[in-house]
This record gives structure tokens, C-alpha cells and sequence, in this order.
């Protein structure tokens, strides 16, 4: 099924930026990253994208939504969308050669750029990227020693969603969900991914900081094992796990689940509904994690060119309104806020809010060579998914 | 005809009984189909057609059918091939290792679809092929083949040899004996062989999704994809209800056929 | 009376080719399997062989690629971890309920299309079996989803009763699985019981067998083998799904297991050994089916 939290966030060097998109072909070499393409020539005709279902709507799903016609025929890329259904379908599809693009989240950028899969992006050519969001560039999930690898598609937090009727007092922390004498035992959901492994650290980093975690994707054996065992604690106060959206939405209308981690878009349509669920979602004080999602160019790219010009173009702020407006969640441009549909979109997902988006911790691979920094004592993907089987019994 | 009337009226109540039971799901398929709402909560809101329009507006929807037929002959063509070449290897000789013939072309569907799938995806990808419509006939046409063999061996076995032996003594080589007696003898089992072949191809979702690339959707994949989105489950409820309604003509084919070429059944 | 074929001084090419074939039964023999059996045995065995080969290997998760030494640790890690053995327990488990519950909903069906039906209303009902099987998995178990939910057909028709669903869980996923594979039970069976022949009933009857002795006696052992054949479908069908699993429950099955190793993580060795298990099973149950007697009447 479809990954989940996505953690993505990509360097940006601003001064370097502004240069060169006065003079782009008078960047400064050394403000190039090595490998990168130094400048934009004539488009291919031709762009192989692999993404999210979706984030590249050509209008064969509704016509309504389009924003890859008018690319086309700006800039003459004709663009064949493959859809991925998996991270690991993408690192894989990525890693065949056929592909140009990629909408890598936080579990596969990594391997991506760790494989040798996709290159490193000169942000000069790319002009919009100068209006994206402070707080989504310049993260450790796609730029590596200082190198970046690809632009923001958008962000989206994790929150925790309660019935209001039925969860009383509101809570505030993640402690409703954890605490094994709860007393919604039975009504509590949780995401149905290895990556909810995370979640359980980010709640361990506040109530237990003796483990001494610093980055909930960068845990290593005792820390890992703490989660594991608070994941093991909670299966039994679980009622069911969400893995599509839908089954969530569907579990709170009916009272199946009262309280557990959401997506805003699921929030969205629980009050939009008629008649509407009484809920709230809100970021609890510990924090939650999120996901950001990265446009990446294939180091194998036969269509570089018009992967660059994709990539200015899905990151524009009208293109970018529409995506995120559709998907559900926080748009990566500052001036998309002003040009979605809902005036309110921005404020619903929390764009502009940046102490917000602090306290999120974006999906990232976890790898053997830890995140934060401390060597080759972490805990990779393939362990916390082994280990997801047993949490779940 | 020498059950007692009491067990007589009581299989019958259990054959409807069943039959309702097979039957309920797809009427509520076919109910939801024209729900006039995304909300999925019974009873329905309200009825409407707009579903429908949807659907034939989405190119997405014509283009997975179009894959999906495409699969389907193209794995159906392999399997009459293949299973009839195997049929009558296995029933007209008697030879070392016939026993285990008829176990290896068994095996493709006895074993669960997940297994089958991601061997096949291993070995594709070690062999550097690239997923497409090319390997996802392969992958069907693996476990299509046993339900030609299946149809094609039972005629074989009464198809007399006599026939054929006459048919030769007459003058006629074996090519024009099996154009003239044996081929229109088994022709209605291969027919109906071939359309078991083609509906299961045509519905395989797990082998399928190890075998396309992403780029080939037949309509399960379509279907799989589409379910997640709110817009997406009505849209799926139409497509479905419509296949369930095309297909009875192919099923109504295949029984006529099946039963065409046997005689009656035994004693009766 | 003079024959003209074969014997002609002026036989064609093409037919002293056939004639001479035809004196040669193992090349014929060797003709008809050579492509098949390549096929089969290349894409299909071959490709099962690399699978079980991958599970002596191990995943390299930073370059998501394979260490190529031999190594048992996929196999120690799943004989080591008890979640494994519940899992297969469970797994297994259903698949023997499933076909036990078709079995027994399939049979009197069979039983009345074979022997009771008239010839019209018996083709009749053959095509009404093998409708469903047309109408699409997935599509089907969406239906149960709608079916099953908490706002769903069935607990709008208990309700007043003062009854409740069971709404998702393990009661879903059997009662799913025993709707959808239910056909492949029902068709078997039902040619079985055409195959025997009146004249044994008739025996049966005239030796003194009352209808229930002669039921048992006679006609369940004749069709026990075309049970087996049906319950081969039943079984290896529920044995590996992981669709429905998702779909009306949160339980974890093999499939399960074996999907998420290889599409969230790309742990294909870890996955491949977690499928011998179902491999394994497989292969001992058909093992036994054949002994009964099942191949025959498939």
C-alpha cells in the first residue's frame, strides 16, 4: 500500500540563488554542486515521470483537474505519468533508468540518493524555488552534505484526531493513545505502517528522555526497542488499523475509533461530511511527524532538460495551489496561498505556520548510518519492518 | 431418481438459499452503482446516473479495459497453445514422468498468486525485461494454460482413436485427420477452455501487480488504484456492474459449449 | 478395392514427412512437450528456483541491493520469532475452515444440480454459478466492505432484530473467502457427482440400501475425490490472498507478511523465505489430494 509519512526537505542556497537567477549562466562554479546540470538547453519532447497517485493529474482522471496540459504545451514535454504505489516501487522503477522524475518521499530519497539513483539539482535553474518555503528547504532528507537533490512538492503533518463527544477532557498529548489503562481501549486507531514506529519514538522523546533521542527516524538498539515495546503495549487498546484513508474516515463515522493519528485531509472530509463528525485534530505538545514529498531527477535522466523545466513548473504557485489543494496538504510555494480555490486552504493546513511545522518531524529514511549523526548504530527500514510484524501479532 | 421428495424440496431450498447468498453482494454492487452520493453509508442517500457519465468521460477507464483485453487474448492465446500441445502430449503417449507433467501444469494456479508474482518479478528483473504488457501475458498465461489442459484432456479421453485410425486408413495423413476429425472433436473444449482462461486473466489482481510496471493497467490494477480516491469507489461500482452485465454472454457461450461436445451425463 | 493413400509412388513431400513422423512416436512426444515444457519450466520453475535462492541471500538495505553469500539467517530469524508460527497457524487454520464451509454450502448445490435438476434447469444454474466468477474480485469484496461496515446492508437488516453484524475482523474474512471461492467448490463437485453412474444406485438400492446408507456407502466416497479437487482451489486461494485480509480487517495473514517485506521494504530475501511456507503447505496438501484422488477429477 501506498507509503505514509513523507520527510522531505531540500537545501537551498539562497545568496547563490538570487545570482543566479540574475545571470544563470554566470553561476559561480563552485556554488554548483558537482554532477549537477550547469544549464537549461532545448527540451526533449519527452518526460518519463513516476509519482504519487495524484500529484500529476492530466485530466484523463477528471477533467477538471489538469495543471500538465497547459506544461505540455508551453514547452512541448509531452508527459507520461507512471504511478507508484509504493516507495519501494519507486526506488526500484528509479533505479531501471526509464524514468526521469520522481516524487520520492522520505523513505526513498534517501536510498535514492544513496544508490547513486538520482542527481544533484543546480536550484539556479529552477526559479520558483526561490518563493518556497524557509522551513521546507535545506533538510537532512534531501540535501547531503550540503548537496541538494531535488524541490518540495509540499508538507503535511501528522495530527491526532478525537471524537469530541465521546473523548472527554480534549487531550493535548499523544498519551491518549499510548496510555494501556485507557479509557478508549478498544476505540483507538493507529496508521498501519512500519513508519507509525516513528510516531511511538517521537512520544518517547518527551516522556522518556533519558533514551536520549534526538531524531525519531535515527534509533538505535535500546531506543528501538523501547518503541517497539510501547507499539507492542498499544496493540492492545487498539481497535483497528487504518491503512486507506477511507477505512479511517469510515471507522470514526461509525464510532469504530474515537481517537487516533490522522491525515488533515481525512479531518477535512469528517467535518465537511453530511452530517458532519463531530472532531477535532490537533498537534499534540510532544509533537508528530509529517511528510514532505521531493521532485527528483534521475542521474540516468534522458530528459533532463524538460525534468528541469517540470519541476519550475509543478513548484509555480498556481500549479503547486492546485496539487496540494487536491492531495491535502500545505503547499511548498509562499504565493500559492493567495490562488487556491479554498481561501482557506493555507490556513486549514497551516502553510505560513512555521513553529507549526517545528515540532514536525518529516519522514525519513531510517538507515544503519544514523540520521543524526552518530554512526553505524541505527536501526534500518528492514528492521522496522520485520519488527511491524510483530507489533501487529 | 430415487432420492425421497422431503430431501428433494429440501436441496432445493438450499440451492436458492445459496444462490441468493452468491447473488446479494452483486446486487449491491449494482445498487450502489447508481448511489448519488461518495458517502458510502447504507441505505443510500439518493439514485442517480452521474457515476455513469463520469465513468465514460475518464479515458483512464477505457484505456485499462482496452489492457486488460489485450491480457487476456494475448494470455489465452499462449495457454491454447501451450495446453493443448501438453493435453495431447500427455493423454495420446504413455511416457516417463507423465504423472508429473500433468502436476507442473498445476502448479502455477494450486500455488497462491503472491508466490507466483514475485517470482515472476524477481526473475524478470534478474533477466533485465522490462515490465510491461509483455510480462504480465507471461505471468497469465502461466496458470491459464492448466484450464485448457484440464478442458482439452477430458475431451481427448472421449474422442474414440478409432476415429482418427479410421480416418488414416482411409488415406489421410495426420495433419489432415486432426483438421478433419480431431480438431472439430475438441474444437468446443478449447473454445470453452480458452474463455476460463480469459476471465481469469481478465479479473488476476495479485500476479498482475507484480508484473506490470506501472505503466500497463488492466482493470483490477485500475481499480486497485482508484479505490483510495472519494470520487473513485462510484466510478469503480459502474465499471463493475457493467462487466458483471457484458459478461453473461460469454459465460452463456462457454456452457453451451462445455456441454456441447459430451454426452449426456451418466445414465440420465 | 484399392487404397490410393500412403502407398502412391507419387506421395508428396509433406506427406512421406507425416508418414515417417508417424513411425516415430518419441519424436512426436518429444515435438508436442519441447515448447511447453520449456516454457514451464523455464519461466515457471525457473523463476520459483531464483525466488528460493533469493531466500538464502540477504538484504543490503543502503543500497537496496542483494548480499549474494550464502546465508540462513532469513530462515532463523522466521524459526526463531513466534509471531511466525502464529501467523502460519492462523493462516492455514482459515484456509481449512474456508474449504470445510464451501464444502458444505457447495455440496447439497452440487448434489441437486447433478442428480435432481432437469438437463435445462441444470445448464441453467451452471451458467448462474459461473457468473459470479465474472463479476471481479476486487469488486466483490468491496461489496462485502458495504456489506460489512457499521452503516452496511447487514446490520440494516439485524438491527431491528435486535441483532448486530460481525462487522470487519477474522468472522469477515471468512465469511468473504467462503463467498468468493465458493464456484470453484460447487463446479468440481458437481461434475463428480454426474460422473457416477445410475446404474450403481440402482444396484445399491436393489441390494436393500436405503437412501441414506446408499448416500453413504456409495455416492460421498465416489464424489469424495471431486471435494478434494474443489477444496485444492479453496485452499491454495485463501492460503496466499492478502487483498481481502486488507480490505475487511486488520488481522495479519502469510500474505500479508510476504507483501510487506517485499513492497514497503524491498526485502525480497526475507519474503522469499517467508513464501516457502506457503509453498511448503502447498505442495504436502497436493501431495495428499493426489493420493486421494483428486487429479482425476479436476
Amino acid at each position: 500500500m501506498k507509503g505514509s509519512i513523507r520527510r522531505t526537505l531540500s537545501a537551498g542556497v539562497g545568496l547563490t540563488l538570487a545570482l543566479a537567477a540574475i545571470a544563470p549562466g554566470a553561476t559561480l562554479a563552485q556554488d554548483v554542486p558537482e554532477g549537477a546540470m550547469t544549464e537549461i538547453g532545448a527540451p526533449e519532447g519527452a518526460l518519463e515521470i513516476v509519482a504519487w497517485a495524484g500529484y500529476v493529474e492530466d485530466g484523463s482522471n477528471d477533467p477538471a483537474l489538469d495543471w500538465v496540459s497547459s506544461f505540455e504545451e508551453e514547452t512541448g514535454c509531452q508527459v507520461n505519468v507512471t504511478l507508484g504505489n509504493t516507495s519501494d516501487e519507486m526506488f526500484t522503477l528509479m533505479q531501471s533508468g526509464n524514468y526521469d522524475l520522481v516524487s520520492a518521499s522520505g523513505d526513498a530519497s534517501n536510498r535514492l540518493i544513496s544508490a547513486g539513483s538520482v542527481q544533484p539539482i543546480n536550484l539556479a535553474l529552477i526559479p520558483n524555488y526561490a518563493d518556497v518555503f524557509e522551513g521546507l528547504k535545506n533538510k537532512p532528507h534531501n540535501t547531503v552534505n550540503g548537496v541538494p537533490y531535488g524541490v518540495p512538492h509540499g508538507r503535511g503533518a501528522n495530527l491526532l484526531m478525537y471524537n469530541t463527544e465521546a473523548v472527554t477532557p480534549a487531550p493535548d498529548s499523544w498519551s491518549v493513545v499510548f496510555d494501556p489503562a485507557s479509557p478508549y481501549a478498544g476505540k483507538v486507531t493507529a496508521y498501519d505502517s512500519p513508519i507509525y514506529i516513528a510516531d511511538a519514538a517521537v512520544y518517547l522523546m518527551t516522556h522518556n528522555p533519558e533514551l536520549g533521542i534526538t531524531n525519531p527516524y535515527a534509533l538505535d538498539e535500546t531506543q528501538f526497542a523501547a518503541a517497539v515495546d510501547l507499539l507492542k503495549q498499544q496493540r492492545a487498546i487498539i481497535g483497528r488499523y487504518w491503512a486507506l484513508y477511507t477505512d479511517e474516515i469510515a471507522a470514526f463515522q461509525s464510532g469504530d475509533s474515537v481517537v487516533g493519528t490522522t491525515w488533515q485531509v481525512i479531518a477535512n472530509v469528517l467535518q465537511g461530511s453530511e452530517p458532519a463528525t463531530p472532531i477535532e485534530a490537533i498537534l499534540p505538545m510532544e509533537g508528530s511527524t509529517g511528510w514532505s514529498d521531493t521532485w527528483m531527477l534521475s542521474s540516468m535522466a534522458q530528459h533532463p532538460n524538460c525534468g528541469y523545466l517540470f519541476m519550475n513548473h509543478i513548484i509555480s504557485p498556481a500549479v503547486n495551489a492546485a496539487a496540494t489543494e487536491y492531495f491535502g496538504e500545505a503547499p511548498a510555494n509562499t504565493k500559492s496561498c493567495a490562488l487556491t480555490a479554498d481561501p482557506n486552504h493555507c490556513d486549514t493546513y497551516h502553510a505560513t505556520d512555521e513553529a507549526y511545522f517545528d515540532k514536525v518531524y518529516y519522514w525519513a529514511t531510517p538507515q544503519k548510518e544514523c540520521l543524526d549523526g552518530r554512526g553505524p548504530i541505527c536501526k534500518d527500514y528492514a528492521e522496522w519492518t520485520m519488527a511491524w510484524t510483530e507489533i501487529k501479532g | 431418481m430415487h432420492e425421497p421428495r422431503g430431501a428433494r424440496i429440501a436441496l432445493r431450498i438450499a440451492t436458492i438459499a445459496v444462490l441468493v447468498f452468491i447473488y446479494a453482494p452483486l446486487a449491491v454492487i449494482a445498487i450502489y452503482a447508481f448511489n448519488s452520493s461518495t458517502n458510502q453509508a447504507w441505505p443510500l442517500a439518493g439514485l442517480s446516473f452521474q457515476w455513469f457519465e463520469r465513468a465514460f468521460e475518464q479515458s483512464g477507464v477505457r484505456d485499462a479495459l482496452w489492457a486488460s483485453i489485450r491480457a487476456g487474448l494475448g494470455a489465452t492465446a499462449v495457454a491454447l497453445f501451450l495446453g493443448s500441445l501438453v493435453a495431447f502430449a500427455v493423454q495420446r503417449f504413455r511416457f516417463f514422468g507423465r504423472e508429473t507433467v500433468g502436476f507442473l501444469v498445476l502448479l502455477p494456479i494450486a500455488l497462491p498468486g503472491i508466490v507466483t508474482g514475485i517470482a515472476l518479478n524477481s526473475a524478470f528483473r534478474t533477466a533485465g525485461l522490462e515490465l510491461g504488457m509483455t510480462t504480465i501475458v507471461i505471468g497469465h498465461a502461466t496458470f491459464c494454460v492448466v484450464l485448457v489442459y484440464n478442458n482439452v484432456i477430458a475431451r481427448l479421453r472421449r474422442v474414440s482413436r478409432h476415429l482418427e485410425e479410421a480416418s488414416m486408413d482411409l488415406g489421410a495423413t495426420q495433419w489432415q485427420t486432426f483438421r478433419y476429425v480431431t480438431f472439430p472433436a475438441i474444437r468446443t473444449a478449447l473454445l470453452a477452455g480458452g474463455l476460463l482462461a480469459f476471465a481469469l486473466s481478465f479479473d488476476e489482481v495479485i500476479v498482475t501487480t507484480f508484473t506490470t510496471g506501472g505503466g500497463e493497467k488492466t482493470i483490477p490494477i485500475w481499480i486497485l488504484q482508484n479505490y483510495t480516491r472519494t470520487s473513485g469507489l462510484p466510478i469503480v461500482n459502474v465499471v463493475a456492474l457493467l462487466l458483471i452485465l457484458l459478461s453473461v454472454i460469454p459465460v452463456w457461450i462457454a456452457q453451451r459449449l462445455a456441454g456441447a461436445g459430451t454426452g449426456s451425463p451418466s445414465g440420465r | 478395392m484399392t487404397t490410393t493413400a500412403g502407398t502412391a509412388p507419387h506421395a508428396s513431400p509433406s506427406r512421406r514427412l507425416q508418414a515417417w513422423l508417424y513411425r516415430r512416436p518419441r519424436l512426436q512426444l518429444v515435438l508436442l512437450l519441447a515448447l511447453p515444457l520449456l516454457a514451464l519450466v523455464v519461466a515457471y520453475l525457473g523463476s520459483l528456483g531464483l525466488l528460493l535462492i533469493n531466500a538464502f541471500w540477504r538484504y543490503d538495505p543502503t543500497t537496496g541491493g542483494l548480499d549474494r553469500t550464502f546465508s540462513l539467517a532469513n530462515f532463523l530469524q522466521i524459526a526463531g520469532s513466534a509471531v511466525y508460527r502464529t501467523i502460519t497457524l492462523r493462516t492455514v487454520g482459515l484456509a481449512f475452515l474456508v474449504t470445510i464451509t464451501c464444502a458444505a454450502i457447495g455440496f447439497p448445490v452440487a448434489y441437486y444440480m447433478a442428480r435432481i435438476a432437469s438437463p435445462r434447469v441444470r445448464g441453467l444454474l451452471v451458467v448462474t454459478i459461473l457468473l459470479p466468477l465474472w463479476a471481479s474480485y476486487l469488486v466483490k469484496v468491496f461489496a462485502w466492505r458495504a456489506i460489512l461496515q457499521e452503516q452496511g446492508v447487514l446490520n440494516w437488516l439485524l438491527r431491528p432484530l435486535g441483532l448486530e453484524g460481525p462487522g470487519y475482523g477474522d468472522v469477515a474474512v471468512w465469511l468473504v473467502f467462503t463467498y468468493l471461492w465458493l464456484p470453484y467448490m460447487i463446479l468440481p463437485i458437481q461434475a463428480g457427482l454426474e460422473r457416477i453412474p445410475s446404474s450403481l444406485l440402482e444396484a445399491s438400492a436393489d441390494l436393500g440400501g436405503r437412501t441414506g446408507m446408499t448416500f453413504r456407502r456409495v455416492i460421498l466416497p465416489l464424489a469424495f475425490p471431486a471435494v478434494v479437487a474443489g477444496s485444492i482451489f479453496t485452499f491454495s486461494l485463501t492460503l496466499g490472498d492478502y487483498i481481502t485480509p486488507t480490505l475487511v480487517s486488520s488481522t495479519q495473514f502469510l500474505g500479508n507478511v510476504v507483501q510487506r517485506e517485499v513492497g514497503v521494504s524491498g526485502n525480497l530475501p526475507l519474503a522469499a523465505a517467508v513464501a516457502t511456507i506457503p509453498i511448503i503447505v502447498m505442495l504436502l496438501y497436493l501431495f495428499v489430494a493426489r493420493r486421494l484422488g483428486a487429479f482425476e477429477a479436476l
